[in-house]
């Protein structure tokens, strides 16, 4: 049993089940080549990058290599490449921006992460708004839709008033009324219209006035969009926009931006809204 | 006891005999260095010339085509440039369709007449055949070889080695800058070298093919087909009794026997057992032995052994090219009743077929559409919807060219953003922004099919169309 020679090879002398047998042939040459070739590069390689923990911080390897350090790298390479873009932007207004082309195509492309980050958590990541929050894809705008006037919302931005009209200056039947006639479509032509001052903030023809950011009542955009558009109506008569003294009222404003934001990203800003679609 | 003693034994010698074929069967597993002896004859001079289809390699970079490199495969922009023709990552289904035609080529080929690729045209073999050339021109012969080698380091020896490696290294150098010049301007790539100014993907490269270059074809040689090759095994297993092989004609040549007094001996068969086959064998086996896997039929054992056969005064071919129903003394099927033969030349019809009909309907311009999700459509204030595309138009052609975008689809409806036309840069995919309106009572469903159409305003034969959606509310 303690013979340990086999045509085979040397054997470690052990037999298992009559023939079983173990060889101890040593590995193969070029496996024990890879084996000292990887130790060598881990020796190599801790050497190079930062590796060792020591008493006070870790051992800074030989190439000075840094995970923050190549980012910054990265993020320069980035840098470099947009500056013949971004080195033109300061002296220019976002209306020039927006004549440009290549510019406007640049800060298009470029802008998408500022306003997801600043923008879409009320307008909606591509612009379509939400309950409450107007979209920026249409062609419907409060407060005006070019480009230097979306410029000032986004920079100052917007807070306008409507005073409740439930109450004391409308019964419930007028306010049905009326808003049945905006619902349709034809509020202009209704006498209360003009006769309850409406016509004041939104104008002769219904469509409201920019400068006040008082609604469109004649367009197929609702300002307050809800499953039932007469009852969203109804309550906004009743409760106005913004009128501190009803608790009930609509809330509805845009906050300044200038103090959070350069004033280049409000231009790139202003530039990616009106291209959303809507821009006048 | 002696039961089982017995039954041990017997199962000792059982567990022995299953290797007892293979028991004398000797493998070089690289411990020991192969000499193959210089050949000489058709065969030698055939493969010398298949070998030379790697010239190529070395000077196909410099040939210019319109005053650009006439073959360019550009990484870094993403372009093949093959003879005026530009191939871009949407046409690389042809890549696919070429390296299924050269699988089907290589099962053909092997599956009638055996390992042609690796015997005649793998850079193995090449580079192998003329790194062992070189040696034996600076060397000498075998004997001289190995004596050399097992000696001690005399001044010759240094010179003799000195001077075999550093040609061995001068041409893995130039193997090297040969292979990245198909990738970057070959002219260019020289400047930056001499000027020592390319880029360190370059020199890595290069630095890789001098050590491969040494490693397989000055060192490794045949192990590398023994062992390293997949296509060595994969080749063998396609063989079938059809396939023609160089064979050794057993029949003619056993029982085999030396010369007596220059006479073969009577009733012996035509092989002297000079060993010459063995000695010019690059892989160093003894075809004798019958097919196995370290045979690359490199066919020098033909040339070997037909010299020797013509020196006896016996007829030639005691090895040469048989099937193994040859050897058996059945009758060839012809090529085209066996049915592999047929299914790989279908394959390879196919695939042909499909890589011509792809070079010749290489778009020149190309539109894709993806429709602006997020929201799907938009309410405007006349009633009408507007959906958002981004419209991305692909140039293929080396001019930069004005395009005319039209879309179509649904009654009344306007296009924004293609008033003007667009500049497409060669080479280059543009990616547009452009809005549909539609009036609202022309839509009929939720979602309708629009078609988007390019024109080149330069040559109005080149268009592209691409099927995209209208999305609109619930009518």
């Amino acid at each position: 049993m303690s013979d340990n020679s086999n045509p085979h090879g040397q054997t470690t002398g052990h037999v298992w089940d009559e023939t079983l047998a173990e060889l101890t042939n040593p590995p193969p040459k070029w496996w024990m080549l890879g084996l000292h070739a990887s130790w060598i590069l881990v020796v190599l390689y801790t050497l190079y990058y930062p590796s060792w923990p020591l008493l006070n911080g870790h051992f800074k390897g030989l190439a000075g290599w840094t995970s923050i350090g190549e980012f910054k790298k990265d993020m320069k390479e980035v840098t470099d490449i947009r500056a013949k873009y971004e080195d033109k932007l300061p002296g220019m207004s976002a209306a020039a921006i927006l004549a440009d082309d290549e510019l406007k195509n640049y800060v298009i492309r470029s802008s998408k992460v500022l306003y997801g980050d600043n923008c879409a958590a009320c307008h909606g990541s591509g612009g379509g708004g939400n309950p409450g929050y107007p979209a920026l894809v249409d062609d419907d705008w409060l407060f005006g839709g070019s480009i230097d006037l979306i410029n000032t919302s986004i920079a100052n931005g917007r807070k306008a008033m409507m005073p409740k009209m439930g109450g004391a200056q409308l019964s419930t039947a007028e306010i049905d009324k009326l808003a049945g006639a905006i619902h349709n479509g034809t509020v202009v032509s209704e006498p209360l219209y003009a006769a309850k001052g409406c016509i004041g903030c939104h104008g002769p023809d219904g469509k409201g006035m920019a400068a006040l950011g008082s609604a469109n009542l004649v367009d197929k955009i609702w300002r307050f969009a809800a499953k039932d558009q007469l009852a969203s109506i109804k309550a906004t008569i009743a409760h106005g926009v913004n009128d501190p003294t009803d608790p009930s009222t609509r809330k509805a404003e845009m906050p300044a931006w200038k103090e959070r934001l350069t004033d280049i990203q409000i231009k790139k800003l202003a530039v990616y809204v009106h291209a959303l679609g809507g821009g006048q | 006891m002696t039961e089982s003693s017995t039954s041990k034994e017997s199962k000792a010698s059982y567990s022995d005999d299953i290797y007892e074929e293979v028991a004398n069967w000797h493998v070089n597993t690289g411990e020991e260095k192969t000499y193959p002896k210089k050949a000489s004859g058709k065969w030698r001079r055939l493969k010398w010339i298949t070998h030379s289809i790697w010239l190529v390699l070395f000077f196909g970079p410099y040939l210019r085509w319109n005053g650009q490199q006439a073959i360019l495969f550009d990484i870094p922009d993403r372009q093949f440039h093959i003879f005026g023709l530009t191939i871009l990552p949407q046409d690389v289904w042809m890549l696919a369709l070429v390296l299924l035609f050269f699988a089907m080529l290589l099962a053909a080929v092997t599956t009638i007449a055996g390992r042609v690729y690796c015997g005649f045209f793998c850079f193995q073999t090449a580079w192998t055949d003329l790194f062992i050339w070189l040696e034996d021109k600076i060397e000498g012969a075998p004997a001289k070889r190995r004596k050399l080698d097992t000696g001690p380091w005399t001044t010759e020896k240094v010179r003799k080695k000195s001077l075999k490696y550093l040609v061995w290294f001068i041409i893995s150098v130039l193997t090297g800058i040969s292979f990245v010049a198909w990738f970057t301007d070959a002219r260019q790539l020289w400047h930056d070298l001499l000027t020592f100014n390319a880029s360190t993907t370059e020199y890595g490269v290069i630095a890789l093919f001098i050590a491969g270059t040494m490693l397989l074809a000055g060192k490794l040689r045949e192990q590398t087909c023994f062992w390293l090759c997949p296509y060595a095994r994969i080749q063998g297993v396609m063989y079938d009794k059809e396939t023609i092989l160089p064979t050794y004609d057993f029949h003619r040549g056993e029982p085999r026997g030396r010369l007596k007094k220059g006479q073969l001996v009577e009733g012996n068969g035509d092989c002297i057992d000079c060993k010459q086959c063995i000695a010019v064998c690059p892989t160093g086996i003894d075809i004798r032995m019958g097919q196995q896997e370290g045979c690359i039929t490199c066919s020098l054992c033909l040339d070997a052994c037909d010299a020797v056969m013509e020196k006896i005064g016996r007829p030639t071919g005691l090895i040469r090219y048989a099937s193994m129903d040859e050897m058996e003394g059945k009758k060839q099927l012809p090529l085209l009743k066996r049915p592999r033969v047929l299914i790989y030349l279908t394959i390879l019809t196919l695939s042909i077929s499909g890589i011509i009909y792809g070079l010749t309907s290489l778009g020149h311009i190309e539109v894709k559409v993806l429709h602006g999700r997020s929201p799907l459509f938009v309410q405007r204030s006349d009633g009408t919807i507007q959906n958002k595309y981004d419209v991305k138009i692909l140039n293929k052609t080396t001019d930069d060219i004005p395009i005319k975008v039209t879309a179509s689809g649904i009654e009344g409806m306007v296009l924004k953003g293609a008033e003007k036309s667009l500049l497409a840069r060669k080479g280059n995919t543009g990616s547009y922004i452009m809005f549909i309106n539609a009036p609202a009572e022309n839509i009929k469903a939720e979602r309708t099919s629009i078609t988007f159409k390019i024109v080149n305003l330069d040559d109005p034969t080149q268009t592209s169309s691409y099927e995209s959606m209208f999305f609109a509310p619930k009518p």
